[in-house]
């Protein structure tokens, strides 16, 4: 079983995933380049990580979605393997049409990086399988675009297709207006595709993997992961 | 034979004043050329010999300061940053600089760009950066303008430091009076670097290849070190907004990532940032420091804008670029690391034995300088100035404070006012919009001094701090000074690190103001006394002068930024309450009489007054030895010191922090205002459990410090007996939201 996080040119959380899921967690990572245009056979999850892919310019994860790894992690994507994105990877992915909707601007208009509470709506992803539905996980965000829209068409659908995976709430599990930090419709913190192997959110679970950071919520991110793989 | 020099224009007495130099300075160019200086040499001449990159008013009293100490590997304004020893064969490199000048007529872009000129600092040194510190003075925060200023310097901040993926992690922010005008912007960098991968600003080696690598030159930042930052504000200072530069934070992510790999694969002989001054100043002072000379040819400088003139190619401070001399048989090798980051590499000329500076353009020569000639160190002018002690100072010394009728202030009121102070309330609004946790290594921000761990040093970790209360500069610069390391040698204390090394950044208003250059000599001296007590030598940093508008000037106020090492990261000290029941002690003396400069005299009477609080440098250092060993051995649960508004606002803060937890005082004495919130120096507020007091009270004794048990940590309520009772959770209502409302409400 092993991880691969992407590089691309302005990733800078990239790091601090290897680091999480080497060192917090002891599992095999390695690395990709945004110029890769091949994914070695025993990558099992992909990571998109946060940060700035080129800068952002234009808009968040848009010009990331040409680079020519992006059209390996697609078609990876396309035959069932997992992907996660985090952040910066999150919007890439939904500008990759990997998923739906967009990340706009936060409702303040001002970058914010905070603890939020994340309610997990559905432990039926490969994502939250170890966890169980009305857990409530403390896990920082650092955005300036998280705030998640859809139309009203695409958000009926995800509700139905239980895509809807975590939701900000405050830390007693309740989904508030108070305990929304970006304006995101229906306090939607991450969303997973319909056959489920694609997640994006834009809480980091790779801060929270080591007790002196101040907490260790994120590594249930990702041992839902392993446990997902090794069960089948 | 020599090359005739060629020059666009006559350059005149005139022409050398618009370049922001002074007749006896053009005089003494003349003399040690033994010619007219070209028009080009005297645009280099007007940048290098600014106060800006000279320190030409500065250097004297800077060279008195302690600036060598066992751990330092290079010696303060020797390289871009200073570099402590942390052991393991890690150092950590840091400085802080201003960049207030750029942000008092584009706060966005002037704040952003000052971040990004400090971490070129220490990633030159082949340093990654993690972590920036940043010192904010505003002024009143009932003035759009201050909101406007505000508002700008914290998302430039955000936008550079987030995009670059260096974590924020504490600094300070003030609002008062004097930075009406004036706005200060102090950025500090911190970064780790493999001591055998230390890189140096040096050239060397005849025939080297010279090189940019980064962005391209346009006409930004033209004059922005000779004129913007050498001169105060007038009218006309919103004028100068083109001279701001630009900065894009994804062009330096890369320039950080092939600066290291370049510096890693050994291709790289020397190397610096430009900054201030561009291609002048790195070409001459890193010649200047290997003795040896460069031939540049501008042709082959890669240009954002049509028909620059060599005058503005050499003064341009576009952002992201970085100079550096190449082993000359591995120059391919740095181009194809280059070029894996699609980062632009273009040699521009090389290494020459002379020692001169040879500028080259379409087959002419605009200028054939000494590197010695320009840079401090060499030739570059090195004034004493008239000092005088302000008269002020009579009037702030002698403030009779009887007919203030202290006695009958109603404490509930004060402690209320006092504690909703801009200059109190937690900085919330501000440190969100900043990433504090990329890199994660980030343990704690909330306390005295940010807490970082070392990935590369299991175990280990640093803590950070910036520190001037410079009300008490004002008051009595000496003093203040002096304060301002022991406060930051506290701080660091206080989360169980050890202070280890100072950056400072000095900025005063006009040095040629006899008033203004006397406060600036006191407070070096100050500092320099103090840090020689802590054996805490001085690294480097930044000297910005000219901070007055025509107005005012602004307090002196020299910040210093700390450095301390952790040596066991699991064992470090938050400010909070810990658990209920826990005993709560002061350590160290309050004085009645040390009002002057406090928080109180200012919310309470809008006065600025009396004299600096005294400080007793045994005492601090006693202090800071005590809580390395009252936290190492797990004595206290927890600590915070007693800093601007007093014990009453310490304690206050730490029930802000706790979770559900208050606190009820007794201080055996009635707690009238000048016992509250006086601002005696020396003292920390720190809990321990009861089953710990004895040990505690034995150890503490042996240190023969003064303390006091005064309370107990209890439920949810802060009381102080016979004073004022208030709900925790009212006051964290103010505490945490304050300044968003005085910042967004219009």
């Amino acid at each position: 079983m092993k991880f691969a996080v992407v590089i691309f040119p302005g990733s800078n959380c990239d790091h601090d995933a290897y680091y999480a899921l080497k060192h917090n967690l002891g599992f095999e990572v390695t690395f990709l380049w945004h110029k890769d245009t091949t994914i070695p056979n025993d990558i099992d999850c992909i990571i998109l990580p946060g940060g700035f892919s080129y800068g952002d310019y234009l808009r968040a994860g848009a010009i990331a979605r040409f680079s020519p790894i992006m059209r390996e992690v697609i078609s990876f994507a396309k035959r069932g393997g997992l992907v996660l994105g985090i952040c910066n990877g999150f919007q890439i992915l939904t500008e990759s049409q990997l998923l739906p909707g967009a990340l706009l601007k936060n409702y303040s208009l001002k970058f914010v990086c905070k603890d939020v509470f994340l309610k997990v709506i559905n432990n039926n992803s490969p994502f939250t399988s170890f966890m169980k539905v009305g857990d409530v996980l403390r896990i920082p965000i650092a955005h300036f675009e998280g705030n998640y829209y859809a139309d009203e068409y695409i958000i009926k659908q995800l509700e139905d297709n239980e895509q809807i995976v975590f939701q900000y709430c405050d830390e007693f599990g309740k989904v508030t207006e108070d305990a929304n930090p970006n304006g995101s419709l229906k306090n939607i913190a991450a969303i997973v595709n319909k056959n489920r192997n694609v997640l994006g959110m834009m809480p980091h679970p790779e801060r929270y993997c080591d007790p002196i950071l101040g907490g260790t919520d994120g590594k249930l991110v990702f041992m839902s992961i392993v446990n997902f793989l090794n069960k089948i | 034979m020599k090359e005739l020099l060629f020059s666009e224009i006559e350059v005149d007495e005139k022409i050398a004043y618009k370049c922001g130099l002074t007749k006896e300075e053009y005089q003494k160019i003349i003399e040690l050329l033994g010619r007219q200086p070209t028009y080009t040499e005297i645009g280099i001449f007007g940048v290098m010999w600014s106060e800006h990159c000279s320190y030409k008013n500065s250097i004297k009293m800077l060279k008195t300061l302690p600036r060598t100490g066992p751990h330092l590997l290079v010696s303060a304004g020797e390289e871009n940053a200073g570099a402590v020893d942390i052991g393991g064969g890690y150092a950590i490199c840091f400085k802080i600089e201003s960049h207030n000048h750029p942000s008092a007529v584009e706060p966005f872009q002037g704040a952003a760009t000052g971040v990004g000129g400090i971490l070129r600092d220490i990633f030159s040194m082949g340093a990654r950066p993690i972590a920036v510190l940043d010192s904010l003075r505003f002024g009143n925060i009932n003035f759009d303008r201050t909101k406007y200023l505000v508002k700008g310097v914290v998302s430039g901040i955000s936008h550079y430091g987030n995009c670059f993926g260096v974590p924020t992690v504490g600094g300070e922010v003030y609002f008062e009076d004097c930075y009406n005008d004036n706005p200060l912007v102090n950025v500090m960098a911190v970064g780790i670097v493999r001591t055998d991968r230390l890189a140096f600003a040096k050239s060397k080696g005849i025939g080297n290849p010279v090189c940019i690598v980064g962005s391209s030159t346009g006409r930004d930042g033209i004059h922005g070190a000779s004129l913007l930052a050498s001169r105060e504000f007038t009218e006309d200072s919103e004028d100068m907004r083109p001279t701001v530069q630009v900065g894009d934070p994804f062009a330096e992510k890369l320039l950080l990532e092939v600066t290291l790999e370049l510096i890693k694969s050994g291709v790289v002989v020397g190397v610096q940032d430009m900054g201030a001054a561009g291609i002048s100043c790195s070409t001459s002072e890193m010649s200047a420091r290997g003795n040896v000379g460069m031939s540049i040819d501008l042709d082959c400088v890669p240009l954002r804008e049509k028909n620059m003139t060599p005058y503005e190619i050499m003064l341009s401070e576009s952002q992201e670029r970085m100079l550096f001399v190449f082993e000359k048989d591995r120059l391919n090798e740095a181009k194809e690391i280059c070029n894996k980051w699609d980062v632009p590499i273009s040699q521009i000329g090389e290494v020459t034995e002379d020692g001169v500076l040879h500028i080259w353009k379409d087959g002419k020569k605009f200028a054939e300088l000494k590197a010695n000639f320009l840079v401090l160190g060499g030739m570059a002018p090195q004034y004493d100035r008239l000092s005088l002690e302000p008269k002020y100072l009579e009037t702030t010394r002698n403030f009779d404070f009887r007919k203030l009728h202290i006695e009958k202030i109603n404490v509930k009121d004060a402690f209320i006012k006092i504690f909703s102070s801009p200059n109190i309330v937690s900085k919330k609004w501000v440190y969100e919009q900043y990433d504090y946790q990329v890199r994660t290594n980030t343990v704690r921000i909330s306390g005295d001094a940010a807490v970082l761990r070392l990935k590369e040093l299991p175990n280990k970790g640093i803590a950070l701090t910036t520190d001037c209360n410079s009300r008490y500069v004002y008051l009595n610069p000496y003093r203040g000074a002096v304060i301002a390391v022991a406060e930051a040698v506290r701080n660091v204390s206080c989360v169980g690190a050890k202070p280890l090394a100072i950056t400072n950044c000095l900025n005063f208003g006009n040095p040629y103001n006899p008033e203004v250059y006397w406060t600036f000599k006191q407070a070096v001296m100050g500092m320099g006394d103090a840090c020689r007590f802590f054996n805490t030598p001085v690294t480097g940093g930044n000297v910005s002068f000219h901070n007055e508008s025509q107005n005012f000037a602004v307090y002196p106020t020299p910040v210093i930024g700390m450095l301390g090492l952790i040596d066991d990261i699991n064992r470090t000290c938050s400010l909070e309450f810990k658990n209920e029941g826990d005993l709560i002690f002061l350590i160290g003396e309050s004085k009645l009489e040390d009002l002057g400069g406090s928080e109180f005299l200012k919310v309470m009477y809008n006065l600025i007054v009396g004299d600096a609080p005294l400080v007793d440098l045994e005492h601090e250092l006693k202090l800071s030895n005590f809580l390395h060993l009252a936290i190492s051995e797990g004595l206290i649960n927890s600590a915070h010191d007693c800093s601007e508004g007093g014990l009453a606002i310490c304690l206050a803060e730490k029930c802000v922090y706790s979770k559900n937890l208050g606190a009820f005082i007794d201080l055996k004495l009635e707690p009238k205002a000048n016992v509250l919130f006086n601002e005696s120096q020396g003292r920390v507020v720190v809990t321990v459990s009861s089953d710990k007091q004895s040990k505690f009270e034995e150890a503490i004794t042996q240190f023969n410090l003064p303390y006091q048990l005064i309370g107990k940590v209890q439920k949810d309520i802060f009381e102080i007996r016979n004073g004022f009772i208030f709900e925790v959770s009212y006051l964290q209502d103010i505490y945490f939201n304050q300044l968003e409302r005085y910042l967004e409400q219009s």
